[in-house]
Order: C-alpha cells, then sequence, then structure tokens
C-alpha cells in the first residue's frame, strides 16, 4: 500500500491573501511528511487543497496517478472521490451519531454488505484500542478518547492517503505524547502516506521521515528531520527549529576559516563565503568552561534556568547575548565568569542579504 | 504565477475548462441554493418595490379628471406634486406624518423607561418575585398589538363619536375628555404598553453581561452610586438601548391597529391609517406614495442606528454571559417597589382582557347594569336585531372560517419561513465571504426595514394584476401566505444562519471526505443537527403571524378573513363586542402556542419570544 502525492505549482489566494504561493512538492508513496510552520504559514490551506475541500486557483494536484486538481484544464474531483481519510483539530465527530455510526457512515456509502461493516468497525477499533465503544456518543468520550474514535473513523474505510491537521493540539500534554507513538505506529504498520499539519516542531521532528517547512505560503526547505535540524536551508528555518533557538550571530568572514564578530573573532568553516554573514549554531554545539582555556571567550552569566534533565545559561558579552545548553544540572552561577568554545564544525553561515545558507557541515548518518 | 500562459493550452481546451469551472461552482450546493434564493428575492421583494414606485410615477385611470390630457399609464409627476405640495398634502400627508413621528417617538421613549426601569429592577436589585415579574413582562407583547388601544375603549371612550359611554364615564357620570379617550395620547401609551418588552429584553441582557468588576472599579475610587449608574452602567447599555428603540420605532412606525381603533374615531390619521383609507378608496398611487415616505423615514432611523453603534456591535452586548452581579439593596423600597411593579403589569397584561371579556357579556353596550347581562355574543343564536343578526362568536362559521384561515396562514406562513430559513441559513452561512452571499445576506435584511403596513402596500402593487407567468393573486389567501413568508425573510435568514453556524463546517466535511453527496451530507448530519433551531423557528412564526394585522390589512378580502382582521372591521362596524370576542379568541389561541413554544424551549423568557 502507498499512494504518492505530487502537487505542481499549485496557488490558493483568499482576496488579496495568498495563502499557498507556487508550491511545488513531490510525497513518495508511504511518507510520513509534516507540513510545518507558524499559524497562518498556509499549511492547512495546502492540505485542504489535497483533500478537495478547498479549491486552488491555479496548479496541479496528482494523487497517485490521477490528476485531481488542474486550474489551467479546470479539473476538480469532488473529496469524496479522492479516497482520502482526514483528521480534523476538532475531531469533527458528528454528535448526534454514536461512535458505530460515526464509523459505518462512509462504509454505507459504499453500500458495503453488514456483516463486513461489522468486522471494519471491530478492526479499526482494535487499531486504536477502543473495543466496547461502539455504543458511545461523543460527548460520553474524553478528548483523548474522542481523538482515537476520529483517527478510526478514517481507518474503517481504509483510504490510500492518511491526511491530519494538527490532530492532537487539542489533547493536553501528557496525551500529547502518547499519541504521538501511537501515531507513528499506525503509520508503520498501515504504511500509509500521510500528510500531518503541525506547527509543533517536536511533533514533526519526532513523526515524520519528510517535513516541509512553510511560510507565507512558500515552502522554505522539505528534508529529512536531521537535515532540517541541522542544516536548515535558511535563517527563517534555522530560527523556527530548535529550543532553545539557534544563536543567530551577525559578523563577516575575516581571512580563512575565522569569523569577526565585532568584538571578538572565533574559527569556523567559512568555505567560499566572503562578506557580512550571520553565524547560527545550536546551544548544544558550544562548550562551556569555568575556566580560562585556550581560543575559549570570557562571557558573563546573564541568567540561568535548570530544567531537570539539562540547563540553558544565557551569557552576555559586549551586547552579544549567546544561549548555551548543558546537560543536567549546573553549578554555574548568575554572574559568574565563564569560558565558551564555538564547535568550529557546527555552525552553519548564512548570507547576511538573502539570509541562504552559504555553507555547512553535511549530516553524518 | 500565472500557470496557464506556463504551457499555452488551444483554445479549444481553454474553452472546455472554463465551462468545467463554470460547472463545479454552479454545483456547488451553497452556490445553487444562493442563486434561487437571489432570484426569489428579487422576484418577492425588489420587483414589487419597484412596481410601487413606478405606479407612483405612472398616470391611473382615475386621474384623469384631474389632469387634463392624461393617457393612463403615461409618466407623470402628478402623485408626488399633490402629496408633497398641493394644499391638500397638509392633510393627506404632513398631518398624518407628523402624527406616526409623535406616537412612534413617544411610544418608543415612554416604552425605553419602562422596559430599562424594569430590566434594572430585576437584573441589578434585590426585588422580590423576579420570577413573576419576568412572566408577566412578556404577556403584552405575545398579544396582539392594539388588545390594549381595544380595551382602552372599553374603559376610556366617551360620547364624542356617537358610541356608547366607557366603563369610567359611567362610573362618573361625565366622559373622559377627547385628549384621554382618542388621539395620541392613548395611542402612545398602548403601544408603548405592547413594546416595552423589547427593551425590557434587550436591557436586561445588556445588564446581566456586565461585569460588575466594572462598576466595582467605579465604587472604589469613590464614586457614588448614582454616579456609577450615570457614568459607567448607562453608557453600556446605550447600545442595547438603541437597537431596542430602533426596532420599536420603526414597528411603531408601521402599526395600524392601534391608531385605528383609537386613532380615527377623532380624525386623528397617522401614515399607517391614511396608507389603508387611500387603498381603500382605490387610490392606489397617492397611498403608494405614502408608504414611500414611511419606508424612507424607517430606512432613514435603520442607518443612523448602523453608524451610531453598527449593528454588529449593539448584537455583541446582547449575547449576554451572566457574570455574578452585585444587586442594589432596595431596604425599605423592596416591598414597595416589588408589590408596585407587580400591580402594573397585572393592570397591563391582565386588566384588558378583563374588561375585553367584561364587554363581551353586556347586551347593550355601555349599560353596565346586570339586567343587561348576557351570553349572546358568545352562544347566541341569530336574532336580527343584535350586531346585525350575527349569531354568538361560537355559533357563527364565520368566525370559524376566520379562526381556521388564521391557523391555515400561519401554519403554512411558518412551514415556507422555516423552509427558506434553512436554504437561506445554508447558502449565507457556507458561503461566507463570497459576494453571492453577501448580496443573499443583504436582500433578506430589506423587509426589516419596510414597516408593515407599507410592505403591504408594495404587495398590492405587485399582484393586482397578473405578472407575467403568475396570476393576479390579489384576493387570494396565497397571497397572504406570500406576504407573510416574504416579510419574515428576515428573522427566516437570521435563525436558519444562526442555526447552521452552529454546526461547524469540519461536520460537513467530514461527510465530504467520506464520500457523501450534498443531500445525504444535509439530510445526515447537517439537518438532524439544524432542526432543534427550525423547530423553534416554526413555532416563532407561528404565533407571530397569527397577531399580525400591519401587515395583511391591506390584502385581506372578505373570503380570506383572518381573526386579526374580523376584529378590526367588526369593531369598524361597530360591533364592538363581537370585535372583542373575537380578539378574545385569538388572544386564547396566540397563548396556546406560546404555551407550547414554552414547552418545546424549556420555558426561558427570551428563548420563548424568539429573541
Amino acid at each position: 500500500m502507498g499512494t504518492s502525492i505530487v502537487i505542481k505549482n499549485l496557488s490558493k489566494r483568499f482576496g488579496n491573501v495568498i495563502a499557498v504561493n507556487n508550491v511545488n512538492l513531490t510525497i513518495e508513496p508511504g511518507t510520513f511528511l509534516t507540513l510545518l510552520g507558524p499559524s497562518g504559514c498556509g499549511k492547512t490551506t495546502l492540505l485542504r487543497c489535497i483533500a478537495g475541500l478547498e479549491d486552488p486557483n491555479e496548479g496541479e494536484i496528482y494523487i497517485g496517478d490521477k490528476l485531481v486538481f488542474s486550474g489551467a484544464r479546470g479539473i476538480n474531483v469532488p473529496a469524496g472521490q479522492r479516497h482520502l481519510g482526514l483528521v480534523f483539530q476538532n475531531y469533527a465527530l458528528w454528535p448526534h451519531m454514536t461512535v458505530r455510526q460515526n464509523m459505518t457512515f462512509a462504509l454505507e456509502i459504499q453500500k458495503m454488505p453488514k456483516e463486513q461493516m461489522e468486522q471494519r468497525v471491530r478492526e479499526s477499533l482494535a487499531e486504536v484500542q477502543m473495543l466496547g465503544y461502539e455504543e458511545r456518543y461523543p460527548r460520553e468520550m474524553s478528548g483523548g478518547q474522542q481523538q482515537r474514535i476520529a483517527l478510526a473513523r478514517m481507518l474503517a474505510y481504509r483510504p490510500k492517503v492518511f491526511l491530519m491537521d494538527e490532530p492532537l493540539s487539542n489533547l493536553d500534554a501528557r496525551l500529547r505524547i502518547d499519541m504521538r507513538s501511537e501515531l507513528k505506529r499506525l503509520h508503520h504498520v498501515s504504511g500509509a502516506t500521510t500528510v500531518y499539519v503541525t506547527h509543533d516542531q517536536i511533533e514533526a521532528l519526532t513523526m515524520s521521515s519528510a517535513i516541509a517547512v512553510m511560510r507565507d505560503g512558500v515552502i522554505q526547505q522539505v528534508d529529512t528531520p536531521e537535515r532540517i535540524y541541522r542544516c536548515p536551508a535558511n535563517l527563517f528555518v534555522a530560527d523556527f527549529i530548535g529550543n532553545p533557538k539557534v544563536n543567530l550571530l551577525e559578523g563577516s568572514v575575516d581571512g580563512a576559516n575565522t569569523l569577526d564578530l565585532g568584538k571578538f573573532k572565533i574559527a569556523a568553516d567559512t568555505y567560499h563565503a566572503t562578506g557580512a554573514v550571520v553565524a547560527a549554531i545550536r546551544p548544544e554545539d558550544i562548550t562551556i568552561s569555568t575556566t580560562s582555556t585556550p581560543n575559549a571567550i570570557e562571557f558573563k552569566v546573564y541568567s540561568v534556568l535548570p530544567s531537570g534533565a539539562d540547563s540553558t545559561i544565557v551569557a552576555q558579552r559586549e551586547g552579544i547575548e549567546v544561549t548555551v545548553r548543558v546537560m543536567g544540572n549546573t553549578k554555574i552561577k548568575m554572574d559568574d565568569p565563564i569560558w565558551l568554545t564555538f564547535n568550529p564544525d557546527c555552525i552553519n553561515l548564512y548570507d547576511k542579504a538573502s539570509g541562504k545558507l552559504i555553507s555547512g557541515k553535511e549530516v553524518s548518518h | 504565477m500565472a500557470i496557464s500562459t506556463a504551457y499555452p493550452l488551444p483554445i479549444s481546451l481553454r474553452l472546455l475548462a472554463a465551462w468545467r469551472r463554470f460547472i463545479h461552482w454552479l454545483t456547488t450546493p451553497h452556490v445553487i441554493l444562493g442563486l434561487l434564493m437571489l432570484v426569489s428575492m428579487v422576484y418577492l421583494i425588489l420587483v414589487p418595490l419597484y412596481r410601487m414606485l413606478e405606479t407612483t410615477f405612472t398616470v391611473q385611470d382615475r386621474d384623469i379628471h384631474h389632469i387634463p390630457d392624461a393617457v393612463p399609464g403615461e409618466f407623470t409627476l402628478f402623485h408626488w406634486v399633490r402629496m408633497l405640495t398641493d394644499p391638500i398634502s397638509e392633510v393627506m400627508t404632513y398631518a398624518p406624518l407628523q402624527h406616526s413621528l409623535v406616537v412612534s417617538i413617544g411610544a418608543t421613549l415612554l416604552a425605553l423607561l419602562i422596559g430599562s426601569a424594569l430590566a434594572w429592577l430585576i437584573v441589578r436589585t434585590d426585588i422580590a418575585g423576579s420570577n413573576v415579574i419576568n412572566m408577566l413582562a412578556t404577556i403584552p407583547y405575545i398579544m396582539p398589538s392594539w388588545t390594549i388601544a381595544m380595551a382602552w375603549t372599553v374603559l376610556f371612550k366617551n360620547r364624542t363619536t356617537g358610541g356608547a359611554p366607557g366603563i369610567l364615564e359611567y362610573l362618573l357620570g361625565e366622559g373622559p375628555p377627547d385628549w384621554l379617550a382618542y388621539g395620541p395620547l392613548p395611542i402612545i401609551v398602548s403601544c408603548a404598553l405592547h413594546y416595552y418588552t423589547f427593551f425590557f429584553l434587550f436591557v436586561s441582557a445588556a445588564l446581566m453581561s456586565i461585569d460588575s468588576n466594572l462598576e466595582e472599579a467605579g465604587e472604589l475610587m469613590g464614586a457614588s452610586r448614582w454616579r456609577i449608574l450615570q457614568k459607567i452602567t448607562f453608557p453600556l447599555i446605550v447600545p442595547a438601548m438603541l437597537s431596542g428603540f430602533i426596532m420599536t420605532f420603526s414597528k411603531v412606525m408601521g402599526t395600524f391597529g392601534g391608531p385605528n381603533v383609537l386613532g380615527i374615531p377623532v380624525g386623528y390619521y397617522t401614515l399607517s391609517t391614511m396608507i389603508r383609507s387611500d387603498m381603500g378608496i382605490g387610490n392606489y398611487a397617492d397611498g403608494f406614495v405614502l408608504a414611500i415616505v414611511l419606508i424612507l423615514f424607517a430606512m432613514t432611523t435603520v442607518y443612523i442606528n448602523q453608524r451610531v453603534v453598527g449593528t454588529r456591535k449593539s448584537y455583541e452586548t446582547i449575547g449576554g454571559r451572566g457574570f455574578v452581579a452585585q444587586r442594589t439593596r432596595l431596604r425599605q423600597w423592596r416591598i414597595p417597589l416589588t408589590a408596585g411593579v407587580i400591580v402594573f403589569q397585572v393592570m397591563v397584561a391582565i386588566l384588558p382582557l378583563a374588561l375585553l371579556t367584561f364587554s363581551t357579556f353586556m347586551l347593550i353596550d355601555g349599560e353596565y347594569s346586570l339586567s343587561n347581562f348576557t351570553l349572546h355574543y358568545w352562544i347566541g343564536e341569530s336574532t336580527p336585531s343584535i350586531s346585525d343578526g350575527m349569531p354568538g362568536v361560537l355559533r357563527n362559521p364565520d368566525i370559524y372560517k376566520g379562526a381556521w384561515n388564521s391557523i391555515a396562514l400561519s401554519l403554512w406562513t411558518a412551514f415556507f419561513a422555516a423552509l427558506l430559513g434553512v436554504i437561506l441559513g445554508y447558502a449565507i452561512a457556507k458561503g461566507r465571504g463570497t459576494r453571492l452571499s453577501k448580496l443573499v445576506e443583504q436582500l433578506a435584511f430589506i423587509p426589516y426595514i419596510i414597516p408593515g403596513i407599507a410592505f403591504g402596500a408594495v404587495y398590492i402593487s405587485m399582484f393586482a394584476k397578473p405578472v407575467g407567468p403568475i396570476p393576479a393573486l390579489y384576493g387570494t389567501f396565497a397571497l397572504l401566505v406570500i406576504v407573510s413568508v416574504a416579510k419574515h425573510l428576515p428573522y427566516s435568514a437570521r435563525t436558519g444562519v444562526s442555526a447552521m453556524l452552529q454546526v461547524g463546517r469540519e461536520l460537513e466535511e467530514a461527510g465530504q471526505v467520506a464520500g457523501a453527496n450534498a443531500w445525504e451530507r444535509f439530510r445526515r448530519i447537517i439537518f438532524p443537527l439544524t432542526s432543534p433551531g427550525f423547530v423553534s423557528g416554526f413555532l416563532m412564526t407561528f404565533i407571530t403571524t397569527m397577531r399580525e394585522l400591519s401587515l395583511i390589512i391591506l390584502l385581506v378580502t372578505p373570503s380570506t378573513q383572518v381573526l386579526a382582521s374580523m376584529t378590526i372591521r367588526y369593531n369598524e362596524n361597530g360591533n364592538t363586542q363581537m370585535a372583542n370576542a373575537v380578539i378574545l379568541i385569538l388572544v386564547t389561541l396566540v397563548l396556546i402556542g406560546n404555551w407550547l413554544i414554552s414547552l418545546f424551549r424549556g420555558g426561558s423568557l427570551k428563548k420563548g419570544l424568539g429573541m
């Protein structure tokens, strides 16, 4: 099982607002692709265009080898004939129907025999561990249970593609983490091509086989989670991904493999770069020392934020602020002097004018 | 972007693409329903309005005597010139206009005063018996608007008009002065007592939605109670008062019953009674000029309201979220105020009915001795000497016919209004943001700003003669249904939209993705979830249509009489007891309807009135 989705030059406008701007995206069969971006970036609109709930203005969408939308040719296959499953953010369970009725709705339209329907209901409920809830109404279940039923309702009619629009955002934090592994497992077992929309980078990084980062209707980067984290294609992606946030330091290339950050210089692979650049370094790629070490730069601790498993240290020097992440608890206190070493292999350089990545290290697999 | 130019297609394929896009657009359910509604409303609202306007600029058959060399059907300014500048305009236009304004402003202000004071007492003080007060507050509004006017005449009428004396004259031996018996004052009072419910509901909802923290903040700064009321509470409820003002003002402008009962006997004409009088003598063009003047005034008021508050803003305050409010202690005034309010309400709600009932037991009107007691007007056989030989109402086939007409009219209207509500609600709510949806919503709003009697007038112009495939509907029962349904469009649209908006669009989309077609989605998802709203809308329309008079008074004929118009006809013919008995039957029917609604909706006051 597995269906590809190909999107070509797709645009969707609402009045003067361009929600989806000339998007090209190929989703390989069996991929778990996440559309990730801040609210209003067009990710949900793109998903709805694939589902057939929104009419795009231009472009083409193929599901499998079937052309389901073409602006130029006026083709627009109705949502019901695209054989997709969609899980909504608020579940959209029909409140006047029991769990069973919710699940058999689509099957009845397909005129499936009764015994087979019953079997589908049982199988799908078993997959989400909700057997025994057939006669409940949605309001008689908790949010987490409703979420599972919404999944089961989609599974019951065996769609070729799973579409999910922020399915976990209405759950509390604990449940959300549990459901992540369930969803990942579900994808693993079914092998169905999945398009998942979220604004939560942790969800995207933990669950996806590919991530497409969007901003203002434009896809910024499509890549594996690891490369999205390690080699962001531009400053927006670098800044959007990662918590605590990446350190972005403005400076200029000062000869071979040296960066001038204004008040001090650090070593970095500068490749062919020249002129004004922005250096991006993750908080965990900075080594901290309480004593003076060679090539380390002295900073003063501004704030210490321990959170159990790790601690975040904010340090300042001559107007430059740097966030550093260390494992475990730290003895470092506020206003202590510390010496920071920036790992040269982990620094990505971006062209200051265009914001594009100009050099960076390859991910080692 | 412009992908279509990236790989140019042959013209035939591009035409095919355009055709496919058009079909896709047209077969979207909300589009096709929206277009259907658009056509219906053009036919039900815009065309009639245009025909009315056209008539005022056309030479009528009867004008030949007035305009030399005129040919009927030609363009003329005659009617407008005559109604606006001729000496006769003083009597025909300006006096009625002035009267309408006096009555409307007076009644609205009085209703505002009563309704707001009552709302404040209920919501913000520790007055006793607030449940009883709440319930009694709706009764005057549930009754037909001219009930109090009819009861007023039982109590206050004098012999100015040559009729029988009222109770007051009988008791005091001397008739009350004309200004108390007829004319502006009684009209204002009777209308105000009917419409104060609007203000009561709007203002109490607004008061309930004010967080008392806002007032407490003022109190902490050392402001006095009065100052807080004046500077904090009052400004917050002004939008609610204004929307009540607009509603009441335009209703009173278009009201016919009260001015007819209390104004006509002393020649105090308002626009609505003057329009009827013009129509009665076949002077349509002049009547239409007055109707247009009336519409313009009502539109101006609504426009001013929207400029000052904006409908949206004024509506938000009506939402009502119910904060815990600190109640003012009335202390030693608590008992007297409670008693005063309840006595007032009983006088307004129950005394009129008692007076009307009392009057139906008098064989000869105005003769108050026990020997004059009779049940003739209820159950008597036909006697040539009494009320033109008509039998008592309970034996009178005309009354049964009228009652049946009233019920049938209400049922049909309620049915079509609910049906249109479903369609309008779907087309507007699902198409939200599109131009078609906005246009449909705005068109559906138009009947709201056309006063009842003027709306009836509009329909005379439309259906007096055949229009295209539609025969001349004047004099038919169908026309009454059509005009009632059309006048109800704004409420249908509002009920429909709010019912549809309660169903999240995802619920329908989930069905769409699952492969259900539009009809299946409607039948299995949307309708089951919205039907409670439409059922209560149906019941609501049923009772409002039952007591509607201004709208249909110009359109009823002897064969299509309903109870509401019969009360007016009996009254005009001097069959007072019959008129009063009929209005009591009507009140009974309306109260039964209302009781059914309260059963259905769980008895909430505001819901019971469908607001």
